[in-house]
């Protein structure tokens, strides 16, 4: 016998006869629409809990976000950084046209992954984020690109639409699609290995710059 | 079948349990480093949990979707393989370890390489795969922090979540300073102790390996069969690191690891990092179906025992097992001997349960972990797939075989206890025998009374005060007390 056929043959005899189990459900599932009416705003306490890991996060307005986008880069004194294929253009500049202070680089050709160890920082959207744990998910789609993307560069500044907000885990796990590779970012990289004392920054971008919008 | 290999060193596995925890009891630096990061996650773990108002719910559904798909595994592997293969991946069936090893060293051979990088992974450790790749000239590169610290400081990992939880800074400092130039680039000049610099240190140390590197192995922490999505949780990103970067991936995961559906995931996404390293969600979380972004993909389904345990109607609910730790840091014993003393991967109260029954009893060890337990049940609390560890840690004394002298004693005890008559007897002879009960008993039974004193024999025993006053006070204190 094969190791598969083999496998499957001791686990029938294994399991004969044993009973099945309903699974009850009884926790908080997916709330669906209804959280934007819920205390506090979840938009609030996701700022909170990304907070709680030591992300830079913003809440502000959508008309503003591109300025709050200017500032965090200059802080950073970011000169090159990577902009994935579908990322709203309003996000870098209000108006159409104007020159940014720093060199844009897209992934088409795909960059080397040298190429991305060298830029300054990331810009992306995200395709859900969940207040209860202060987690956003990227699921590589537009604004976003593939994974390595929001990896190797040192810095990752992150936009969350309003609407992208979701209150727990159960609603996440319902708009995501398996199928697509995804992320979930809950604040920097970070370790704990050392006698237990969280360090924030070791192989993931060091920094976590979030700016949600209402 | 051969013995199951779960990847630990000849000298624990000769002693038993309490030999070896004699010796980490001994060492103080240990108890301190342990004492320290157990009070701490257990401190973390407790706040995020009360946190939440239907934790108890959670665990119940957790508890009982895993027990649905161990009834039904043999259904749910093949509609993983079946989604897995749809989606551009390969899969590969391991009934032990030598197997699991073969198809892991064949695959990286296929590639022509001879370096990989590795994701922690407890199955991977379980098969001792570093080891069989070493023999075949391939050198696989740990890159979680605790894990790089074990393998450079040639050491052995002593807890599920954090391996080098029985290292301090200092030590760590200086196992850096020692031995990664002999790995690759070396730890910066003055290297303090500070954890800040530490990672640092770790992150400069591997990140070229990470662009370079051709093949990564990994585990998952659950795979789903609807789907055939790997998931993997992490903090550091090194997970990321070695899911994303290199053409070819192995996943090497036990049979058990299955969830039915995508949904499922929503339990699971609760309960695993609140218990683990008590945080509301780790910081990375990966999810993958098949060959991603160009990307080659192997998935090894690892038996190894496991099936064994199926077997078992009361230890099959250690399969259960989602590797959390959090029994171990609750666990006064664990808390005490640390991890080695148990001489498997996998330590604490989950391996006093999971080594033995994937193991067998064989050996001096093996026999004694079941007994590496007061049985006080704070693992039971804590698990959050409601593993009864005390429950099978009981069943399993009861199918060890016990060694001679309490067999005989046990069974002279069965031969007074069955009849009243002789326990009057036996009790009115100890009564008078009571003045030449030594304070240490002889031969075997010396291990009992080195650290307990014998309880005291009264004169009378109760049977007889009780025949002779009828209970009534004021007769009872006749005796003059306990010599
Ligand atoms: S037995 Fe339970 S508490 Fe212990 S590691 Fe496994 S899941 Fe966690």
């Amino acid at each position: 016998m094969n190791a598969r056929d083999q496998i499957l043959a001791r686990i029938r005899g294994a399991v004969a006869g044993a009973p099945d189990v309903e699974v009850p459900r009884d926790y908080r599932g997916a709330t669906g629409p209804d959280a934007g009416t819920a205390e506090p705003r979840p938009i609030d306490l996701l700022a909170e809990r990304l907070r709680d890991y030591r992300a830079i996060v913003h809440v502000v307005p959508e008309a503003e976000i591109a300025s709050v986008v200017r500032e965090a880069l200059a802080r950073r004194d970011a000169a090159r950084l990577v902009v994935p294929d579908g990322l709203p253009p309003a996000w870098l500049r209000p108006r159409e046209a104007e020159a940014l202070p720093y060199e844009t680089v897209g992934d088409d050709p795909e960059l080397s992954a040298d190429d991305l160890d060298r830029v300054d920082g990331v810009i992306t959207g995200c395709a859900v984020a969940i207040a209860e744990t202060g987690t956003i998910v990227l699921d590589a789609g537009t604004g976003q690109g593939r994974r390595a993307l929001t990896l190797l560069p040192d810095y990752h500044l992150c936009v969350v639409r309003a609407d992208q907000v979701v209150a727990g885990v159960p609603d996440a796990v319902a708009r995501l699609a398996p199928e697509r590779p995804l992320t979930w970012i809950s604040g920097p990289s970070a370790t704990s290995d050392i006698e237990l004392d969280r360090v924030e920054g070791v192989h993931g971008p060091r920094t976590l710059e979030v700016v949600i919008s209402t | 079948m051969s013995r199951t290999f779960l990847g630990m060193p000849g000298r624990a596995l000769e002693r038993g349990f309490p030999a070896n925890a004699a010796v980490a009891v001994r060492d103080s630096q240990l108890r301190f480093n342990l004492r320290k990061a157990t009070r701490t996650i257990r401190g973390k773990r407790a706040a995020v949990v009360a946190e939440l108002p239907d934790w108890e719910g959670l665990r119940q559904a957790g508890k009982a979707i895993k027990d649905h798909t161990l009834r039904n595994l043999d259904r749910y592997l093949e509609q993983l393989e079946a989604a897995v293969t749809a989606a551009g991946g390969h899969v590969h069936w391991a009934r032990d370890a030598d197997e699991a090893n073969r198809i892991v060293a064949d695959l990286v051979r296929a590639t022509g390489e001879t370096e990989v990088v590795k994701v922690k992974s407890m199955a991977t450790q379980e098969i001792g795969l570093n080891e069989a790749l070493a023999a075949e000239g391939v050198t696989a590169y740990e890159t979680d922090l605790a894990e790089l610290i074990v393998q450079l400081g040639d050491d052995w990992p002593s807890h599920i979540l954090v391996p080098a939880i029985h290292r301090n800074r200092a030590e760590i400092r200086e196992i850096f300073q020692e031995r990664m130039g002999e790995w690759g680039r070396p730890a910066p000049e003055h290297l303090t102790d500070d954890p800040r610099a530490l990672a640092e240190a770790a992150r400069l140390h591997l990140r070229e390996r990470f662009l370079s590197t051709k093949v990564a192995i990994s585990g998952a922490n659950f795979m789903i069969a609807e789907t055939g999505t790997l998931v993997v949780l992490e903090s550091e990103g090194n997970g990321r690191m070695c899911l994303t970067l290199p053409r070819t991936l192995i996943s090497v995961v036990g049979i058990e690891k299955i969830l039915p559906t995508w949904r499922d995931l929503e339990v699971f996404l609760q309960l695993l990092p609140r218990s683990s390293t008590g945080e509301r969600m780790n910081p990375y979380t990966s999810t993958w179906t098949g060959a991603t972004e160009g990307q080659e993909f192997h998935l090894v389904l690892l038996d190894n025992g496991r099936t064994g345990v199926l077997a078992d109607e009361v230890g099959r609910q250690a399969l259960r097992c989602i590797r959390c730790s959090a029994c171990l840091n609750v666990c006064p014993v664990y808390e005490r001997a640390g991890g080695h003393a148990y001489g498997s991967v996998y330590p604490g109260p989950i391996g006093a349960i999971l080594t033995p029954q994937l193991r067998g009893m064989g050996s001096e060890l093996d026999r004694s972990l079941p007994y590496a337990s007061s049985l006080c049940g704070a693992c039971y609390e804590v698990c959050p797939v409601a593993i009864d560890i005390p429950e099978v840690l009981v069943d399993l004394r009861a199918k060890a075989r016990h060694p001679r002298a309490e067999r005989l004693g046990m069974a002279a005890a069965g031969w007074i206890f069955n009849r009243p008559e002789r326990l009057a007897l036996a009790q009115r002879a100890g009564g008078r025998l009571r003045r030449f009960v030594p304070k240490r008993l002889p031969g075997p039974m010396s291990a009992w009374t080195d650290t307990r004193d014998l309880p005291d024999i009264p004169r009378e025993s109760f049977r007889d005060w009780w025949d002779r006053t009828g209970g009534r006070t004021g007769t009872e204190r006749q005796d003059g007390g306990a010599r």
